[in-house]
């Protein structure tokens, strides 16, 4: 008796000490649901709620157990802890690639699924449901009447034109600590080697890092930035106060994060889990789209010059231990100048 | 005539054989395609990994005695260029792994400047590996690095799909084309064998000259027995026609002396006794005279009914000779032989055996008619043919008995004391028939016999 | 009437011949083709009867080579072979008619005649009794210069009565010369032949008369 109950103490040890890390969690419709559908999400409920919302009003039986969680945490949970859940959807796109790649996603196809355009699907297994940019976020009132960049190259000389102006007042990801951060990085030194030129009149202005968009765009809001780089432009767009900020997605080309969700290979319900994507992708691609993301930003205005970060195993190449090693010591001396 | 025993026919089995041969190469076809589909899938998803691989071995460097190693982007994202692909890489130094999936296993037998390969299945996918290996300096001294580079195989999947129904097409089309050439070919083989059936068909019932077109070689043997068959058919035919008069000859001379013989006795005789008995002799011999005469004639209808011939009979004209040649018969009886209607009518046949069979009724319509009664004979066109009608004011048939009239050897009831074989009816059917045509017996509404032929249009 | 019977078979000959010379024909025997010629070449006869299967050839040949020398004489062929297969022949060949052995002698005559009488035409011995002219051959009689056509039996007793003027002939004799052995008929069928010559023969001044008991006998008054 007293070694089982050392035992089953041991295995709850176990249990807190390999658990993930959650940010947050809610639990949507009927409490006696006889079906929940277990979501990890790297999105923000307040983000992902019209898409619950949405699914719950034609599923009323369904209940939706939402668990937010970081990138990292949400690729431990699934890949070195084997947690399961129904669906896992992540902005961290190298990291659902990966999870893909390494078989731990299952495949999925529908006739909504095979509507998809080319670049939203990869290998039945990652689906994209939103497009969000890379914007360079600037404050209307802190710019006054001062030109605002609309190119990198146009930022690039407007920053060593008034270097003392920006000086300690613009914005960047941490590419170390921020996946994203990274992903966007990595995306924009394989378009041009502008990044790297950018990255370093950065370095000269003492730039301050961020760990996320959020973060920078509370600083601009503040006054504390004049200037944030790479920040999520959805997120600024679903903000209320979003006539504070101008948007700039830069005319030379502009880095399209996609959100992708996948059926982790031990999801318990996977038709289920089915039914939730292939309502996400209708909602998101349909021909009655209603994105998640606020409709002040229009892709189709700037087609020319979007560049969707692709996915597929070129995504893995950032993940690799000696390549990232590698880009992070370059970042490191390009932007701290040490 | 009885029909052949048919047992298999040539075009047949060389039509199945043509497509037994066309189907065998039309499977083997389709493997071979298949394999060469497969082989050359192989060996291009071979080089792209081959590439892939190359391009990592070719970004590592020596740094300071330390291996580095700077993935190239395209390393990894052209394995998914075309299809969505699984892609997996592991860089190995020597025994030491250096970066990518550990657990990915390397193709054995990699030298510098030779990849090696090797399928297998890796984290739950069927992949295809390729494995490069080079030397490189290190401060541990020359050790070779080697880089794996895996990748599922979805898209030579699909490839191989597409390719395995193209090869189904080229199979299907090339068995479809066979089928149409072997049926021209088995056709054009078979076609001398038809030639030959008909120019056989085609000649006349007497026609038994030997064939003289040109056959195919293999058709030689057969054309030369046909041949000598013919020729012996030919003598034998002659021999029978020889036999039938002969034998015709031979009975009816002792019959025709014996019955003339006997008229002479009879005319000289005085004790009526004696003549009653010659009159019954005479009586009996014209009996079995005419009963041999029919026999015979039976005989040659049914050898000429073989071999029916065909020509343009003008019925009228016929009908109209075999009347006056009766005619002679029909005075010496007091009979009135008419002809009432004779309606211009071709018909196609033998002009002998129907002037045979119209003699035969005229014969029997005056022999069975007493003295005094009409014979009426009428040809009329009809829409659907011709027809011939031969009434008499006689007894008529026995009403009870018509249907078995034509049989052979059967007699009326009411023909005691009248000489005839009972076959006459018997060759009237069997001539209509032949051409065609059928008879009808029956009785006037006022009495007598009245008989009609009924022929099809020519 | 003066028949040519070529005929190989003797036996069969000799009735012929004996049976034709009753009826008070005359009869030359040809047994063979080349006899036959011999005989066509020297007399003249009224009727040819043929056989067709002969010692030194075929009748047939007979046949052509006689109307190929346009001999008018009619041929009757006495044919014991299958008719079916050579009355076309036969007749193509130029006979008048054909007949098939053995013979029937009241047959044969009915087809003399009317053999004689297609031909017609021809110079004929004309019988004259009275105002009465008889063409025996073709059984015509020429009453005041109209023919009239007698039937078969008529012309047999016609015949019979006038080739001996005067004569009585039993009813039982006229039956034997007017009707053949088979046929079944009583002597009072004479009766009825006789009324219908005398229809004929109103108008002249040939009678026949009754013998009562005896007969009939023909008179010219």
């Amino acid at each position: 008796m007293r070694n089982l109950a050392l035992s089953l103490s041991l295995i709850c040890l176990a249990e807190l000490v390999l658990a993930f890390e959650t940010e947050d969690r809610a639990r949507f419709g009927p409490d006696n649901a006889e079906q929940a559908l277990k979501v990890i999400s790297t999105a923000d409920i307040g983000f992902f709620e019209p898409m619950i919302t949405s699914f719950l009003a034609s599923h009323p039986d369904i209940a939706i157990d939402y668990i937010v969680a970081s990138s990292a945490e949400l690729m431990r949970a699934i890949r070195d802890e084997g947690h399961s859940f129904d669906v896992a959807i992540s902005s961290a796109m190298d990291l659902q690639t990966k999870l893909a790649n390494d078989g731990k996603a299952q495949r999925h196809s529908s006739a909504v699924s095979r509507s998809l355009p080319g670049w939203a699907v990869w290998n039945d297994m990652l689906f994209a449901f939103t497009q969000e940019p890379a914007a360079i976020v600037v404050s209307k009132d802190a710019f006054g009447d001062m030109a605002i960049p609309e190119s990198r190259h146009e930022l690039i000389s407007l920053l060593r034109q008034e270097p003392e102006r920006f000086r300690g007042r613009v914005g960047t990801y941490d590419v170390r600590t921020s996946g994203l951060g990274y992903l966007f990085a990595t995306q924009d030194t394989r378009a041009s080697e502008t990044y790297w030129r950018l990255t370093e009149v950065f370095g000269g202005l003492e730039t301050r890092l961020y760990c996320c968009s959020s973060d920078m765009i509370e600083a601009v809001k503040s006054g504390e930035l004049l200037i944030a780089y790479n920040v999520l432009g959805s997120y600024v767009a679903n903000r209320s106060d979003r006539s504070e900020f101008e948007i700039v997605l830069p005319s030379d080309f502009t880095t399209v994060m996609l959100r992708t969700a996948m059926i982790p290979h031990n999801a318990p319900s996977p038709e289920l889990s089915g039914v939730f994507v292939d309502h996400l992708l209708d909602r998101s691609h349909g021909p009655d789209a209603q994105p998640l993301t606020h409709p002040v930003i229009d892709l189709n205005d700037i087609e020319p010059s979007v560049n969707r970060i692709r996915i597929g195993p070129g995504l893995l190449v950032f993940l690799d231990q000696l390549k990232k090693r590698a880009f992070l010591s370059e970042w490191e001396s390009a932007i701290l100048q040490k | 005539m009885t029909d052949p025993l048919v047992k298999g026919s040539i075009r047949r089995r060389l039509l199945l054989s043509l497509l037994a041969g066309a189907a065998i190469l039309a499977i083997v076809v389709y493997f071979v395609v298949q394999s060469v589909a497969r082989q050359v899938a192989q060996e291009s998803q071979d080089n792209i990994l081959t590439a892939s691989a190359q391009s990592i071995l070719e970004s590592a460097r020596s740094f300071g005695g330390q291996i580095n190693v700077d993935l190239p982007y395209s390393a990894l994202s052209m394995l998914d260029s075309v299809s969505d692909e699984r892609a997996f890489y592991s860089i190995h130094l020597e025994d030491e792994f250096l970066s990518g999936y550990p657990d990915l296993p390397a193709a054995p037998g990699a030298l510098a400047g030779s990849p090696a390969f090797r399928s297998t299945e890796f984290l739950g996918e069927d992949v295809r590996i390729a494995s490069v290996r080079r030397s490189v300096s290190t401060d541990m001294g020359r050790r070779f690095l080697q880089v794996s580079v895996a990748q599922t195989l979805s898209g030579q999947k699909l490839t191989l799909a597409r390719f395995s129904r193209t090869a189904m097409g080229i199979g299907a089309g090339f068995f479809l084309l066979s089928m149409l050439l072997a049926a021209i070919v088995a056709r054009s083989t078979i076609r001398p064998l038809h030639r030959l059936t008909a120019s056989v068909s085609r000649r006349g019932p007497n026609d038994l000259r030997p064939v003289a077109a040109p056959v195919p070689s293999e058709m030689v043997p057969l054309v030369s027995s046909l041949n000598t068959f013919m020729n012996r058919l030919q003598k034998s035919l002659t021999r029978s026609e020889d036999f039938i008069a002969e034998a015709a000859h031979r009975v009816r001379t002792p019959l025709a002396i014996v019955r003339t013989k006997a008229e002479i006795i009879q005319r000289q005789a005085d004790d009526p006794e004696i003549k009653v008995a010659l009159g019954e002799m005479i009586h009996a011999v014209d009996d079995s005279s005419r009963t041999a005469g029919q026999l015979l004639d039976h005989a040659m209808v049914t050898f000429r009914l073989d071999n029916l011939s065909s020509e343009d009979i003008n019925l009228a004209q016929l009908t109209h000779d075999v009347v006056e040649r009766a005619r002679p018969m029909s005075e010496l009886k007091e009979i009135d032989l008419d002809t009432t209607i004779l309606d211009d009518t071709t018909l196609h046949g033998d002009p002998i055996l129907m002037q045979n069979a119209l003699h035969n009724l005229l014969d029997n319509a005056l022999k069975y008619a007493p003295p005094g009664a009409s014979v009426d004979v009428a040809v009329t066109r009809t829409p659907d043919g011709a027809r011939i009608c031969i009434r008499d004011t006689g007894p008529g048939f026995p009403t009870g008995e018509l249907p078995s009239l034509p049989d052979r050897f059967i007699r009326g009831d009411n023909a005691k004391g009248i000489v005839g074989s009972g076959l006459g009816l018997t060759i009237v059917k069997e001539v209509v028939e032949a051409h065609g045509g059928r008879m009808e017996t029956g009785n006037n509404p006022g009495g007598g016999a009245c008989v009609t032929l009924h022929f099809p249009s020519a | 009437m003066r028949f040519l019977l070529i005929e190989d078979n003797a036996q069969l000959a000799d009735v012929v011949v004996d049976r034709l010379s009753l009826d008070g024909h005359v009869v030359d025997h040809a047994a063979d083709l080349q006899t036959a010629w011999d005989f066509t070449a020297t007399s003249d006869y009224d009727l040819i009867l043929l056989d067709i299967m002969l010692p030194d050839g075929d009748g047939r040949t007979f046949l052509a080579n006689h109307r190929a020398k346009r001999g008018r004489t009619p041929v009757i062929v006495l044919t014991a072979r299958s008719e079916v297969s050579d009355r076309v022949g036969i007749l193509d060949l130029g006979a008048d008619d054909y007949m098939v052995k053995p013979i029937d002698f009241s047959e044969l005559e009915a087809r003399c005649r009317a053999v004689l009488r297609r031909r017609g035409g021809e110079a004929r011995n004309i019988l004259t009794l009275g105002d009465l002219g008889f063409d025996s051959q073709s059984g015509t009689l020429n009453v005041a210069g109209r023919n009239v056509q007698l039937r078969t039996r008529e012309l047999r007793l016609f015949e019979v009565l006038a080739n001996a003027p005067g004569q009585v002939f039993s009813k039982s004799a006229l039956v034997d010369r007017l009707f053949s052995f088979d046929e079944d008929v009583s002597e009072n069928a004479i009766e009825v032949y006789v009324g219908r010559l005398r229809r004929h023969l109103r108008d002249t001044t040939v009678k026949i008369t009754t013998v009562r008991g005896l007969g009939y006998k023909l008179e010219t008054e």
